[in-house]
């Protein structure tokens, strides 16, 4: 076909270089992680994560060249059926899922296991971008925006119950093309006053907080006792953030279980015992710590070699990094993260086509969740929240979603020529 | 706003953690070390310890094997406990408690259930253990010792203890270190150089195989055998004629200044304190605050050294030349001094005596004149009191000997300052008879047994000694022993005074004070010691039985032996410690004792009595003048 010809040669190569260099240092260091000490290395083995892993990124170059090679219109007018097929594989779990660690998340196909909400972020992230880029939908319109959060908490709420908070957390990311294509800022405004509330009541406790509040308050309504309109507002607003912090404090000591607090308190720096609550955060800031400035090298780091660091080889994988690579290849990952979310941001602004840069700004938002939540996790500023890194963490379903989710922008770019 | 909200999120949070890691990885450099003491376990591989040698070439002290029964709680199966219980021979309570201990303390890690099984039980064991799953047994190398005496010198070893640790990092908790004796002396060479391999280690602490492909490891260097200068035939003839008595016996040979015998009695069974009984035993040793068996007397009691002290005086006099051999002096039943008639006694002989009739009689008056003559020859008391000091100390007298034992005192030797202080000159004045106890070894001076030794052997040798050492020679070691021990020391004495001398301590056995345990074929020179010594009972100062002391060297030419025998409150010199070191002399000399009698009586006569009395409220002999039964009257000093 003349297009797919024609547009062969425009395939983003920044992103595609910067893939293939994040997933390739992550196979290197799930080599690391899994690694038995007393074994030598078999790549064929696949009892060994490490060979699995490789299998796996055979199998995403294959889907690689799929996505690539169907037409870029094909997701834009599928979006809706593959987001129902996607909620669909989710409601399944219900009846066939496999617990695997307390959580049912997992098809079990033999030996190997496949997450279905690993792929609904790049569903979800297509039926958002089909409906925000319809023509009909107004984002500044309260049901529409309504409904665009249907759209995002249907999967969010199926992900809940599993239980895996931390991949329902990352529909949060969906904030960000909601935004660029024109939600309000207030939304923001008092997103981050929420987010601001929550951590200043657990660290602080209620009654600071709520002393804070009123002091503001008060200062606010002497500044502008002379305001005609709008006055209602000075009163009803620190009432409501006093509530919500009363709420907080109350969802926070009856509602979450012990180990959610005792996450909390680790990164407030509150007094909780490293050896035990805090040994997974403790354990990993130990071992990026260890690494120093050029890390012990490759198989060399003893925190790593001695398994202390629970899941290591998956959402723990930097703190392999960290301790193996040092401050240097520590450094370098971050620089790779940075770099292909930026570069999927400025191609997202470049979309003529605003399906394509919807969905490019959800893969950002995507990515920068994960990155956020799982680094912070992993260098002990963030509570812990089981997410994997994306590309790096060992696992078929996770580098598969990536994958997809990434190459699907890939794909929606090259063809941003043929749109108008 | 809208288009660079996440563009500009991203790049903050990019720089936020590598402002995260810069301090993680840079600045806090306290988990650098925090991953080793996770991951990193060093294993150590013991080498044996060194073996020691009698000079003769006799095994004193190997190694045994012993065993220990391990546990790994968390590998326990459900087993026979009864079954268990009867081959361990411990009760089921004890057993439980035991796993419950070591369960707390770790399950993964091994635990002792039964600490050093002799080898019968280990037999006994070895074959049925294996179908416990989670016990084993350990082998650990402990002292083995070949002889039952000896303890003194050779020591003992132990484990070690929190502040041997930090003085020495090559101490780990658990590992042994020679405590006492010849094992804490030569603890370096004996030990050898454990060899380490560092092991990594998983969260579970499971080996998972070497760090860094063992490049750090080392291999144990294995302890060295050393061979000591005792004669382990003459230390346990030694040990057995001092049996219930209390004491010291030193021989040395003259020549080399080797230890040949260093008796302490009372003395223990060294093999008391290896194994499963050894702290028990210890505790029982440590506890003996009457006889103090783990007090060695023949390096540590310092007692006034009585009248061989005279042969000493009797040098510095001629050395000083304040008398003559052949001038007499008077004996009154003792030495009139001072203006008030004060009196140093003596006992009956004949009178007046030059110096060589002198010290085989042993005479007081005699001593007291030549001594006042030494410290009186210059222009003050202290100046003499010092020339005095300064010969005394050329034979290694008021300061520690410098032997290769790691215990002893240094005796003293008062010098003016000493008396300046207690008279409180210039306030008041002293003159030499306020000292003049010194003249017969009473007084303020105090000698340890092998400091008595030392000198006998200085004037066997008639003017030089080496420092007695008890090492002969190390395995492996290019140098026969340390510099030290090699180094000829010269007293300020001319040789040419020694013969006198020499001869008045040959007379002893003659016709002197120990004319009765004379050696035949053999030319010995000896000189008898009786001290006086005071203790305090119920808070009054009372005088006890005066102690024993015979000094000697055989033969009197090219002397191959100098012993100091001590007996606490035995009487008088030649009663106890006279036979001693004359049955000592013979037995090194001869190899067999001829005088069958005078053996047995040392060996069936006990003192114990004697050291009953303060404890008992028995009079003594001494004080009262009454005659105990079977008690001759109380000769010559």
């Amino acid at each position: 076909m003349a297009i797919n010809t024609r547009n062969r040669g425009t395939f983003d190569w920044i992103i595609i270089l910067l893939y293939l260099a994040l997933v390739g240092i992550g196979w290197v260091n799930i080599i690391s992680a899994s690694i038995d000490p007393t074994e030598s290395y078999n790549l064929f083995d696949l009892d060994n994560l490490y060979a699995k892993q490789l299998l796996f990124m055979g199998l995403s170059i294959v889907l690689i060249v799929f996505i690539l090679s169907l037409e870029a219109k094909f997701f834009e007018r599928f979006s809706s059926v593959i987001y129902v097929i996607s909620i669909l594989s989710l409601l399944g779990l219900f009846v066939f899922g496999k617990t695997i660690s307390g959580a049912t998340s997992w098809y079990s196909f033999g030996s190997f296991g496949l997450q279905p909400s690993e792929f609904a972020k790049a569903a979800t992230a297509l039926a958002l971008a089909k409906y925000l880029s319809d023509i009909q939908t107004d984002v500044k319109s309260f049901v529409h925006q309504l409904r665009a959060f249907v759209i995002i908490a249907l999967p969010a709420l199926c992900i809940i119950p599993q239980p895996d908070p931390g991949s329902a957390l990352v529909y949060a990311a969906f904030f960000f093309p909601l935004y660029r294509e024109g939600l309000s800022g207030i939304y923001l405004i008092i997103g981050s006053v929420v987010v601001a509330l929550f951590i200043l009541t657990l660290a602080f406790g209620p009654y600071y907080v709520i002393g804070g509040i009123f002091i503001i308050a008060v200062v606010l309504l002497i500044l502008n006792r002379k305001k005609r309109f709008g006055k209602r507002l000075y009163y009803i607003l620190p009432l409501a953030a006093m509530l919500f912090v009363f709420s907080v404090n109350y969802i926070f000591q009856n509602v979450f279980e012990q180990r959610h607090r005792d996450r909390f308190n680790v990164v407030l720096g509150k007094d909780v015992d490293m050896k035990s609550i805090g040994y997974n955060t403790y354990q990993s800031e130990i071992a990026i710590g260890n690494g120093g400035l050029s890390g012990k090298g490759f198989l060399k780091g003893t925190q790593t070699k001695g398994d202390f660091v629970p899941e290591q080889q998956t959402d723990y994988i930097f703190s392999t990094v960290g301790e193996e690579w040092g401050f240097v290849g520590s450094t370098l990952v971050l620089f790779l993260f940075v770099a292909l979310m930026l570069r999927v941001i400025v191609l997202a602004e470049r979309q003529k086509s605003q399906f394509s840069r919807i969905y490019g700004y959800s893969v950002a938002g995507i990515l920068f969740i994960h990155f956020l939540v799982n680094i912070g996790m992993v260098t002990g500023v963030l509570p812990t929240v089981g997410i994997p890194l994306p590309f790096f963490s060992y696992g078929g379903s996770s580098l598969w979603g990536f994958t997809i989710l990434l190459f699907i922008f890939v794909k929606l770019d090259s063809n941003r020529v043929n749109d108008w | 706003m809208r288009r660079i909200l996440l563009f500009s999120v991203v790049l903050v949070t990019g720089l936020l953690f590598t402002g995260r890691l810069f301090y993680l990885q840079i600045l806090n450099t306290s988990y650098a070390g925090l991953s080793e003491n996770n991951a990193i376990k060093r294993s150590f591989d013991y080498p044996q310890r060194g073996h020691i040698y009698d000079r003769n070439g006799e095994l004193l002290v190997s190694n045994q094997p012993s065993y220990d029964v391990m546990v790994i709680p968390r590998e326990v199966e459900p087993f026979d406990t009864l079954e268990l219980c009867k081959m361990l021979k411990m009760t089921k309570e004890g057993l439980v408690t035991r796993l419950e201990k070591a369960r707390v303390y770790s399950p993964r890690l091994p635990s002792i259930v039964i600490p050093q099984l002799t080898k019968s039980e280990y037999a006994y064991l070895q074959e049925k253990m294996r179908k416990y799953e989670g016990f084993y047994i350990q082998k650990r190398s402990l002292r083995d010792y070949q002889i039952d005496y000896g303890a003194n010198f050779l020591g003992y070893i132990a484990e070690v203890n929190q502040s041997d640790v930090d003085a020495n990092p090559y101490y780990q908790s658990g590992d042994l270190k020679g405590r006492t004796g010849v094992e804490k002396q030569y603890e370096e060479v004996l030990r050898g150089v454990k060899g380490v391999k560092y092991i990594q280690k998983d969260r579970f602490n499971r080996d998972i195989g070497p760090y860094k492909n063992g490049s750090l490891d080392t291999l144990p260097q294995p302890g060295k055998d050393i061979t000591l200068t005792v004669d382990a035939a003459l230390q346990k003839y030694g040990e057995e004629l001092m049996i219930n008595k209390r004491g010291g016996i030193i021989a040395i040979e003259p020549a080399t200044g080797e230890i040949l015998a260093l008796v302490s009695a009372p003395n223990y069974d060294p093999a008391l304190l290896v194994g499963r009984e050894r702290s028990a035993n210890f505790t029982k040793l440590w506890y003996d605050t009457i006889a103090k068996p783990l007090f060695d007397r023949s390096l540590q009691a310092e007692y006034p050294p009585g009248s061989p002290f005279k042969t000493l005086n009797a040098l510095i006099a001629l050395q000083e030349g304040v008398v003559n051999t052949q001038e007499s002096f008077a004996c009154h039943s003792g030495y009139y001094y001072g203006s008030r008639g004060r009196k140093l006694g003596c006992h009956h002989h004949p009178s007046p005596l030059s110096m060589i009739p002198g010290i085989a009689n042993s005479c007081n008056a005699y001593f007291a004149n030549v001594y006042r003559r030494v410290i009186e020859k210059y222009d003050t008391p202290q100046e003499g009191m010092d020339v005095w000091k300064h010969h005394l100390a050329s034979f290694g007298l008021g300061d520690f000997m410098g032997t290769d034992l790691p215990i002893g005192r240094p005796g003293f030797i008062p010098d003016s300052k000493f008396y300046n202080r207690s008279y409180e000159y210039p306030k008041y004045k002293w003159f030499s008879t306020a000292t003049i106890s010194n003249s017969i070894g009473q007084g303020e001076v105090s000698t340890t047994p092998i400091q008595l030794a030392n000198i006998t052997a200085a004037i066997a040798n008639r003017g030089w000694y080496y420092t007695p050492h008890i090492i002969k020679a190390i395995e492996g070691s290019s140098e026969e022993i340390p510099e030290e021990y090699r180094t000829k020391h010269v007293t300020t004495i001319d040789p040419a005074h020694f013969e006198p001398v020499v001869q008045g301590m040959n007379d002893v056995y003659n016709y002197g004070t120990a004319s009765a345990v004379r050696i035949p074929d053999i030319d010995i020179c000896g000189k008898t010691g009786t001290a006086e010594n005071y203790t305090k009972i119920n808070g009054e100062r009372e005088q006890l039985t005066d102690h024993s002391i015979f000094v000697a060297f055989a033969p009197k030419d090219n002397p191959k032996i100098a012993i100091a025998v001590f007996v606490e409150n035995g009487y008088w010199g030649a009663r106890y410690a006279g036979k001693i070191a004359s049955l000592m002399i013979e037995k090194h000399i001869k190899g067999e004792i001829t005088r069958t009698d005078l053996q047995d009586w040392v060996l069936s006569n006990s003192l114990e009595d004697e050291y009953a009395k303060p404890l008992s409220g028995a009079p003594f002999y001494i004080n009262d003048g009454k005659k105990l039964s079977g008690v001759p009257e109380k000769p010559q000093l």
